[in-house]
């Protein structure tokens, strides 16, 4: 759908050729791509008006690191920021002190509450509590029944609440009623209602006053646009909430609301919904979720592990190589043990900058155990065999193959594999290798 | 952050019953209004020429009304031009333009589909991703054909989520709609055609498909959906006559992949917008009409019965702008 962040700063990048530092002027251009990146993700506007600037202010005067490019050095700033932002470490509930715990979620209509309250009662069985369902949307027509349906699925036992009794009366006599039903935390589903709506509001903070929440859960849709701010804020203003649960994360939401409910209430995340089974509730990484938002998987972490793991040496030997479009088997294995280190190809490959117009090389995707075999097999192979793949006959082949514990086959398709990727690599370096920005240097 | 919440117009629009329909939807999108408006009165208000305070200023707001990126600049566009034509010279103008663009967005003919044969029932399917008030908004609806006098039935398909048949069955009792529907867990294309014959040999004039919610992103639950709508089809030709997919006026961006993703799996007829009652400004139609083509027929003003209206683009960007 969108052309994602990291594409377009390299089309950015590269009429960049000067490297060295960030400058005012070149990261300009790169700004306005992550801005537009933030708004179409659906991050508050003032939120991504502050947040370029303090990107701007961090990365003007940054040495470009060597094993990055500029737009990789940006990205990374970004990230960086943006993952200090989410909250930088995850936040679970915070069940301590005197049982029956209290759990209480809010939100809008149609935000997932009830689903959510049946997701976090098999959470907290698994981790040996005995939940208690507490229906207290008694306006949705048949919400109550939704959560007991729910509660028989689970095997939790629901409050019996009816549509005549007052929310607060209902949370009040469940939380009464958990000694004898054996439970030690109660999750009370309240009924959606808009923030501004003032009656339904102050019903809300009659439930808290009267149960004393231990936890008091916003449940936000990812695909909330610019007013989760203040939706986020008028929960938090009116029931000072203690975390959030990001709901409908399965999607293809870029899920910009969470920086903006993160940043306007400061509570953390806690967890995310990622389908509509009962198990389908995760922890919340704030990591993941910046990378998300720039619409770049997990790109930012690789280009740091490149940093500390690639070996530069022999990196410089194979670029070197790779100019003078020579690529044996032994470049090849040169080019495994750097990838053991970083992850799989796959990655790898999406991290290479310009990537884009090599889609075959997507293709090329050896299994993490694979790679431990590949590497058997060019072990068995004599130093010339290495260096030119066009001596291996069938009787060499057999040969290795026993030597490496494998069979024909694995080393035919290994060769195949390198053939296709020495075509690969070697039309990459005709074509233009100066202008791809190099992840070798 | 500036707080848009304007209690006695909500109030007053949930009592007064006989307050006109643009009074209404000026009610309901008083939110909207004293935003949108608002802020650009405040800022066109004793300047003589547009600079680019005013374009920043502009689009802030426009971006903040949900928008999106490319209609927005768009938008900027076109008043840029404009001032470099000399066809806006003052800031006063600045809301006419934009009012017009916007009205052009969004002001698109309905989509040509097939119309129920004479003395079959017209046949609606409801679809959306989950929350955004497709149940809601049938019992709204079918209230609307029942106050024209219609027979309105009602099929229960989204078997999936707990309760929601029962949901739908509350709706029905509400707005005397009969209700036809089997257990959870059955089968949704099972369901719709049982539904289908019976809506026939009773001789309904509505019947209205609820189906449970999905994201879009699901190829196999796009499918089901996919095969309901053939089941519909084999069992009365011409039908679904009307496919409705409905949106969260709160929700950002994704409305745009959810309205794509769904189009080209089953072709949307009309659109409705929920949920127009919060802060949310439901801008994102704007760039959704402009990008796709798919026009918007109701809007979901608030949760009684009677809080389904018709969306007409005209009102929609006057009662934003007046």
């Amino acid at each position: 759908m969108f052309e994602s962040l990291s594409e377009k700063l390299n089309t950015t990048f590269k009429k960049l050729t000067g490297r060295g530092r960030l400058s005012e002027e070149n990261i300009g251009e790169a700004l306005k791509e992550v801005r537009l990146a933030l708004l179409e993700a659906d991050v508050n506007y003032r939120i991504v008006k502050k947040l370029i600037e303090e990107i701007r202010r961090r990365a003007v005067g940054v040495d470009v690191l060597e094993s990055l490019t500029p737009g990789q050095q940006v990205i990374k700033i970004v990230n960086e920021e943006l993952t200090r932002l989410m909250g930088e470490t995850r936040a679970d509930l915070q069940l301590v002190g005197k049982t029956p715990f209290v759990l209480m979620l809010v939100g809008l209509q149609g935000s997932g509450k009830t689903t959510t309250a049946g997701k976090l009662a098999q959470h907290l069985q698994g981790q040996g509590r005995s939940p208690y369902l507490v229906p207290a949307d008694i306006y949705r027509p048949a919400a109550i029944e939704q959560l007991k349906k729910l509660g028989i699925q689970l095997d939790v036992p629901v409050y019996p609440g009816d549509s005549q009794t007052k929310p607060e009366a209902i949370c009040r006599d469940a939380l009464s009623r958990a000694g004898s039903v054996g439970a030690d935390v109660l999750i009370l589903d309240t009924a959606g209602r808009l923030h501004i709506d003032d009656a339904l509001m102050s019903e809300l903070e009659r439930i808290k006053e009267q149960t004393n929440p231990t936890e008091i859960l916003l449940v936000a849709d990812a695909m909330t646009g610019q007013d989760a701010v203040n939706m986020a804020e008028q929960f938090n203003r009116r029931l000072d909430i203690t975390g959030i649960i990001l709901s409908k994360m399965e999607g293809d939401a870029r899920g910009g609301a969470a920086l903006s409910i993160k940043e306007v209430t400061g509570k953390p995340i806690k967890f995310v919904g990622v389908g509509e089974k009962l198990d389908a509730i995760e922890p919340f990484f704030p990591d993941r979720m910046a990378s998300r938002i720039l619409g770049m998987g997990d790109v930012v972490s690789l280009i740091e592990k490149a940093q500390q793991e690639f070996d530069e040496k022999e990196a410089v030997k194979l670029e070197k190589r790779l100019r003078k479009r020579e690529f044996n088997l032994e470049d090849f294995q040169t080019h495994l043990k750097q990838m053991k280190k970083l992850g799989s190809l796959e990655q790898i490959v999406g991290m290479l900058p310009g990537i884009g117009q090599f889609k075959q090389l997507k293709k090329l995707k050896p299994d993490e155990k694979g790679l431990i075999r590949i590497e058997a097999i060019i072990n068995s192979m004599t130093v010339q065999e290495r260096q030119n793949h066009k001596i291996l006959n069938a009787s060499r082949r057999k040969r290795i193959a026993r030597g490496s514990g494998s069979n024909v086959q694995d080393v035919n398709r290994l060769l195949k594999n390198f053939i296709q990727t020495k075509k690969i690599v070697e039309n990459l370096a005709r074509k233009g290798y100066q202008n791809m920005p190099s992840i070798f240097h | 952050m500036k707080l848009f919440g304007n209690k006695e117009n909500r109030e007053e629009g949930k009592n007064g019953k006989a307050s006109g329909l643009i009074e209404r939807l000026k009610q309901g999108l008083s939110k909207t209004r004293s935003g949108l408006a608002g802020k650009l009165d405040q800022l066109v208000f004793g300047k003589k020429q547009i600079d680019d305070a005013i374009l920043d200023e502009l689009e802030e707001i426009l971006f903040t009304a949900d928008l999106g990126v490319r209609t927005t600049q768009e938008l900027i566009d076109l008043v840029q031009s404009a001032v470099a034509r000399k066809e806006l010279n003052h800031p006063e103008k600045l809301k006419d333009i934009l009012k017009e663009n916007m009205r052009s967005f969004l002001h698109l003919p309905r989509i040509e589909h097939q119309r129920p044969k004479p003395g079959e029932p017209l046949i609606i399917m409801v679809i959306g991703v989950n929350g955004v008030g497709k149940t809601t908004t049938i019992g709204k609806a079918a209230h609307r054909f029942r106050n024209e006098g219609k027979k309105v039935m009602l099929i229960a398909a989204d078997t999936f989520r707990a309760a929601a048949v029962e949901q739908l069955t509350i709706w029905g009792e509400r707005v005397g709609a009969e209700v036809i529907k089997q257990d959870t867990g059955a089968d949704p294309s099972a369901v719709v055609f049982d539904g289908i014959s019976a809506a026939l040999s009773r001789k309904a004039d509505v019947v209205i498909i609820d189906t449970a919610g999905r994201l879009h992103t699901k190829v196999n639950l796009m499918e089901e959906l996919e095969k309901v709508r053939r089941v519909v089809n084999g069992r009365l030709d011409g039908a679904p006559h009307e496919i409705w997919l409905i949106l969260d006026a709160t929700t950002g961006q994704n409305a745009i992949s959810q309205a794509e993703l769904f189009h080209k799996a089953l072709g949307v007829t009309d659109i409705v917008l929920t949920k127009l009652d919060g802060t949310a400004k439901g801008g994102i139609v704007v760039g959704l009409c402009h990008q796709l083509g798919l026009p918007v027929r109701f809007i979901g003003i608030g949760e009684k019965m009677d809080d389904l209206r018709s969306f007409d683009a005209q009102e929609f960007v006057n009662a934003i702008f007046d």
